[in-house]
């Protein structure tokens, strides 16, 4: 982790392009494609041309060690790509994507989660997903059990699990072994205050040891006290970034300026 | 950092398999899993897969032994280890075409390399055609039939085999993320191998029309590990014939890969 010291960006984006092609039940069957190919001309043509959605238009921004970072917007704006996209889960059509260290993308509590195995299995196969060895999750089991604070419940199978059990669950695992960094998409807000207030503590002794985290969330208040910077998405484009309370309060006058009628 | 050179294909690609294997672990354990999650709850567990198969054996030996007009003793090995091996190769292709989408949630959720999901998914045939052996030794020993050191050419002959199927099924599995259709049509095709290929018939029974067998590309991948089953060194037509699937068979899928990693996370 000497990597970080140099004060260089962790994740770095340069003009990325994200765009999806929609496959309708009829353009994604193999059928379809043969029989458009073998018919020349127009069809042919539009066959080819397949609809697309740009998800992610020219994004790019550097992050740094350090930096607990807010993804705002509304619905459909492209937090979650851009989460996907930092992960290299999407590779960008165009642009380049930079990121240095272990990632640990948080995005689905349920991955991997297998009811019918015990919570420690469970915590096993989840360290495994995200890329600890054997070795390591045994180093590291009674520090994550200790975290979940779920005791005995470990030894039961998952499905007898709440779903705020289950986060804390993911929660542990994936901060357990202190990810260069760290990816959440906003269903942390599924957990109760009590959870809150240690994974609130665990985020931040986490990005004082100079680490990285992109938070997506619709909670503005959430973000400003998590958060030091703010990516305000728009559309697939970055509206603006800076400091987070500079980029709510230019969102909040955005959104209350749209609802009013007139304006 | 950032004026690196972005990395080609080819060595992403190569990082994709080589860090896939490095995961053993993690494919070893989703791919057991796998197998469990199918019989769970049940009392025999992935022995119901023994179970079948020895049913299907017993009952197909017997019937076609009438049918064919052949003993009992010759039919029922040949068609025992025929319908292993055909198990092994059916259940890649037929299951192949879920390979990424019954993936999806992970694909979406986590990086993983996409060979990962390959090796998961021809682990848990491996470990299910392993099941499947114990029949193969109990009809050896019902006939009081010994093939000899012979019989460990099948070792080689299942490697080239499973390497066939690791390729077969990413590019099965990357084609039907593409297009749905796929599966389906692989599945009338594997039904039509079945009565095709000599497989529970021996190929003596085409008479002068041994090509129908011989020019049948399924035919020589299930010779090469049934022919060293029952005591026979596979032809050397088959060998190279094997040989020759399996060098198109790799050089095809990594093509296909190297043009199309990308672009399977969209598919999905």
């Amino acid at each position: 982790m000497t990597a970080q010291s140099n004060g260089g960006p962790i994740v770095s984006l340069e003009q990325v392009q994200v765009a999806f092609p929609v496959y309708h039940g009829g353009s994604r069957s193999l059928k379809k494609r043969v029989l458009f190919r073998g018919s020349a001309g127009k069809i042919a043509r539009d066959a080819d041309e397949h609809v697309v959605v740009e998800a992610l238009r020219d994004v790019s921004f550097s992050l740094g060690a350090g930096d607990r970072v807010a993804l705002i917007g509304a619905n459909g704006a492209g937090k979650t790509t851009l989460l996907r996209t930092i992960a290299g889960i999407y590779e960008p059509l165009r642009g380049q994507v930079v990121t240095r260290g272990r990632i640990s993308p948080m995005f689905d509590i349920n991955l991997g989660i297998d009811g019918d195995l015990s919570g420690f299995d469970n915590i096993r196969l989840r360290a495994l997903l995200l890329g600890l060895t054997p070795a390591e999750i045994e180093r590291r089991l009674p520090e994550i059990v200790e975290f979940t604070e779920l005791g005995d419940y470990l030894e039961m199978p998952v499905r007898t699990y709440s779903a705020g059990m289950i986060l804390r669950l993911s929660f542990a695992v994936a901060t357990c072994f202190e990810p260069d960094i760290l990816l959440m998409d906003e269903w942390i807000l599924a957990g109760d205050a009590h959870f809150m207030g240690r994974a609130e503590m665990r985020v931040q002794n986490f990005v004082e040891r100079a680490r990285l985290m992109v938070l997506a969330s619709h909670n503005l208040e959430l973000c400003r006290r998590w958060c030091t910077k703010g990516i305000w998405l728009d559309r697939g484009s970055v509206r603006d970034f800076g400091p987070i309370n500079q980029v709510i309060e230019r969102y909040s006058d955005f959104v209350s300026a749209t609802q009013v009628p007139g304006h | 950092m950032l004026e690196r050179q972005q990395p080609s294909q080819f060595s992403l690609a190569i990082a994709d398999f080589s860090a896939a294997v490095g995961l053993w672990p993690l494919w070893t354990k989703l791919g057991w899993n796998d197998i469990l999650y199918r019989y769970r709850r049940s009392i025999l567990g992935p022995l119901w897969s023994t179970v079948n198969v020895a049913i299907t054996v017993i009952a197909l030996g017997l019937v076609y032994s009438q049918i064919l007009n052949q003993p009992v003793a010759v039919l029922m090995p040949y068609a025992c280890a025929g319908i292993i091996v055909w198990g092994f190769i059916s259940s890649v292709m037929l299951e192949a075409g879920s390979l990424f989408s019954s993936s999806e949630s992970y694909i979406k959720q986590v990086k993983l390399p996409f060979w990962l999901y390959v090796c998961r998914f021809i682990f848990s045939k491996i470990v299910l055609f392993a099941h499947d052996l114990p029949i193969y030794l109990a009809v050896l020993l019902y006939f009081r039939i010994w093939p000899g050191s012979v019989a460990l050419y099948a070792i080689p002959g299942f490697l080239l085999l499973a390497i066939n199927g690791a390729f077969a099924g990413l590019a099965i599995g990357m084609a039907s993320a593409r297009f749905r259709d796929i599966p389906r049509i692989i599945a009338s095709l594997v039904q039509v191998l079945f009565l095709f290929t000599p497989i529970i018939w021996m190929p003596d029974l085409l008479g002068s029309r041994q090509y129908l067998a011989q020019g049948n590309p399924v035919f020589h991948l299930i010779e090469i590990v049934r022919a060293p089953m029952l005591g026979v060194m596979p032809s050397v037509l088959t060998i190279w014939v094997t040989l020759a699937i399996t060098a198109f068979n790799v050089l095809a899928t990594t093509f296909f890969f190297l043009r199309f990693r990308s672009r399977i996370a969209y598919w999905v």
